[in-house]
């Protein structure tokens, strides 16, 4: 019997993924996907106790997530553009110009 | 699951306590158009005096709001999402406040920089939009919309000098950071919404009162997946790490509306999801505050001594005032909001005040920013230095200016909240702090200028600005009782009741 807390379980398992991944890899838009990771294994848990609750709530902060994930991508793909017109397949370890 | 959708209702909506939104948004909307069809007729100063104007406008509208909330008292509309109290109308005057002077000082600069255009004032007005809505929210979804549209557009600000490799790594860092931060916070937000069943401040206060949920696993996780996130926008140890190398790379002005704008826009919400809406279990988060407030007064004040880049000290100067601003969220008291309002308040002149000089002083490329550009400024150019010294040390907390007084009240909110630790830790940070402020000041008038040094030319808008950074940092520092009152006016109204 799938209950409820398996789908907690595995978005906390996605999160978890998204999280260590935006640490460890150095390719922007690596980093970019695992943040995408992160904020659907929310959308799940948003779904997930939308649903144990019995709320409309959840559901529908789902659709708020994924409007704010797609304006999110715009953004962040439009600087790593800007820094490959400089300086062509940049990983993070290359941007060190500023330190102290 | 019929009755589920049985019970979408379509909301009242009242527009009075939403003019201010709506008139900033509209504004950068208007502007962007007027300037893409008549752009080329237009005069260059135009888009900065249409962004002043439209945070005098946003100031004008939020009277109305302001007496509303003083003749009905505290209260949402909007389906209960958006809170209308004198607490949201402080955050949205001090917003609207920072942008008409984050305004005067960009003007001159994107000439220097041939960035004209309107982009940087659409997006500032589009950001402090979100700001807006972050300060008023009273649903946990509003406010992430909010902190989005905020954080959005300040991720552009920051990238936006293309000249400049350092901006654009600047903008790279704060993105990818800020977009783990607003991931953990919406998580927070999802483990919340299940522990407690609303995503309303009100119902979350509510599930709070009639169960005790103090020691529920989900509500734990999710307060602090929340506190990462706003610990995050409001530079707090240990989630700082961005902080110095944003300041340092990003646009100078731009770095003025970040230190106050948003920090202001972070504190607001992690006040209001925090004091209102968790005040039921503040037992279990203000231990957690206790420890970012001590971590940042310290690295705050250590970590300044040793930089050389006037950039970089005030980045960490402004991690050790979110220190000082976390020491009254600490408290949990209406005299602890109080003093963190008139904190924000104070915090948000000396920011833009320091960085408009570092604006000017930085000279062509925004290269300038060391602390040897600044050598002798005072007798290059003695009233940009006396300019730079009030805000300097109204952040070193010295009497007669509105920064002694900010830290008096954080401080004497913690006694009264018999945090005797935290007081003494503040006071402590504050003197290790003072030595970084006049390290600033003695090269400015002790030093003698580098003979090669260029001349400066001062650009109205900065001027204007630092005047009135300086008055104001003055006039509430000999006389505070006006802005005390409307600090402690502006708690009586956090109190929530639906309506």
């Amino acid at each position: 019997m799938v209950t409820a807390s398996w789908y907690l379980i595995l978005a906390a398992a996605l999160f978890t993924i998204g999280a260590v991944g935006l640490l460890v890899r150095r390719n922007p838009l690596i980093m970019f996907m695992c943040v995408e990771l992160m904020l659907n294994a929310v959308n799940l848990t948003f779904v997930t106790f939308g649903r144990e609750l019995g709320d409309i709530g959840g559901q529908v902060s789902v659709f708020f997530v994924l409007v704010v994930a797609a304006a999110e991508v715009v953004v962040g793909l439009a600087i790593v553009v800007a820094i490959n017109r400089r300086r062509p397949q940049a990983t993070a370890d290359d941007l060190s110009a500023l330190r102290g | 699951m019929l009755s589920i959708f049985a019970q979408v209702y379509i909301p009242h909506i009242q527009w009075l306590p939403l003019i201010p939104h709506v008139v900033m948004a509209g504004a950068a909307v208007v502007l962007l158009t007027i300037v893409s069809v008549a752009g080329r007729w237009l005069p260059r100063w135009f888009p900065a005096a249409w962004t002043v104007a439209a945070g005098l406008a946003v100031l004008a509208t939020a009277i109305p709001v302001w007496i509303r909330a003083w003749q009905e008292g505290p209260h949402s509309v909007v389906a209960g999402s958006i809170g209308v109290d004198g607490f949201s109308v402080f955050i949205i005057v001090l917003l609207a406040c920072t942008v008409v002077l984050t305004a005067l000082v960009a003007d001159g600069f994107l000439h220097r920089e041939s960035l004209d255009g309107p982009a940087f004032y659409v997006l500032l007005m589009l950001s402090a939009t979100g700001g807006i809505t972050m300060a008023s929210a009273n649903n946990l979804i509003v406010l992430f919309l909010g902190l989005e549209i905020l954080s959005l557009a300040v991720y552009v600000l920051v990238a936006m000098h293309l000249r400049r490799a350092e901006s654009q790594e600047a903008g790279i860092k704060y993105f990818v950071l800020g977009a783990f931060a607003s991931a953990f916070l919406l998580y927070g937000i999802a483990l919340v919404y299940g522990a407690t069943g609303s995503l309303n401040l009100i119902g979350i206060e509510g599930a709070l009162r009639t169960n005790d949920l103090s020691d529920n696993g989900l509500l734990l996780a999710g307060m602090a997946m929340l506190l990462v996130g706003f610990g995050f926008k409001v530079a707090a140890v240990p989630f700082h790490a961005w902080t110095p190398d944003v300041y340092q790379g990003a646009p100078s002005p731009v770095v003025s509306y970040m230190a106050a704008g948003v920090k202001a826009a972070g504190f607001a919400a992690l006040l209001r999801v925090f004091f209102a809406g968790f005040g039921g279990v503040a037992d279990d988060w203000q231990p957690v505050i206790f420890g970012l407030a001590v971590a940042s007064l310290a690295v705050g004040s250590l970590m300044a001594i040793v930089q050389t880049d006037v950039k970089r000290i005030l980045a960490y100067s402004s991690i050790s005032h979110a220190g000082f601003i976390l020491v009254g969220v600490q408290a949990a008291t209406h005299d602890g909001v109080a003093s963190v309002l008139f904190y924000l308040a104070a915090y948000a002149a000396m920011a833009i005040g320091s960085f408009a000089v570092v604006t000017v002083v930085s000279g062509p490329g925004d290269e300038g920013t060391a602390l040897d550009n600044l050598r002798g400024l005072a007798s290059r150019r003695p009233l940009l230095a006396a300019g730079f010294t009030v805000p300097l040390l109204s952040q070193a907390g010295i009497p007669f200016t509105a920064g002694f007084w900010a830290k008096f009240e954080v401080i004497t909110a913690a006694v009264d909240a018999r945090s005797f630790w935290l007081a003494v830790i503040a006071m402590l940070a504050a003197v290790v702090a003072a030595f970084l402020y006049l390290r600033i000041v003695v090269a400015m008038f002790l030093d003698a200028p580098d003979p090669d040094a260029t001349s400066l030319s001062i650009p109205r808008g900065p001027a204007v600005a630092i005047t009135i950074v300086v008055l104001f940092t003055l006039a509430f520092g000999i006389y505070p009782e006006p802005l005390l009152n409307l600090a402690d006016d502006a708690w009586l109204n956090l109190r929530l009741r639906a309506h």
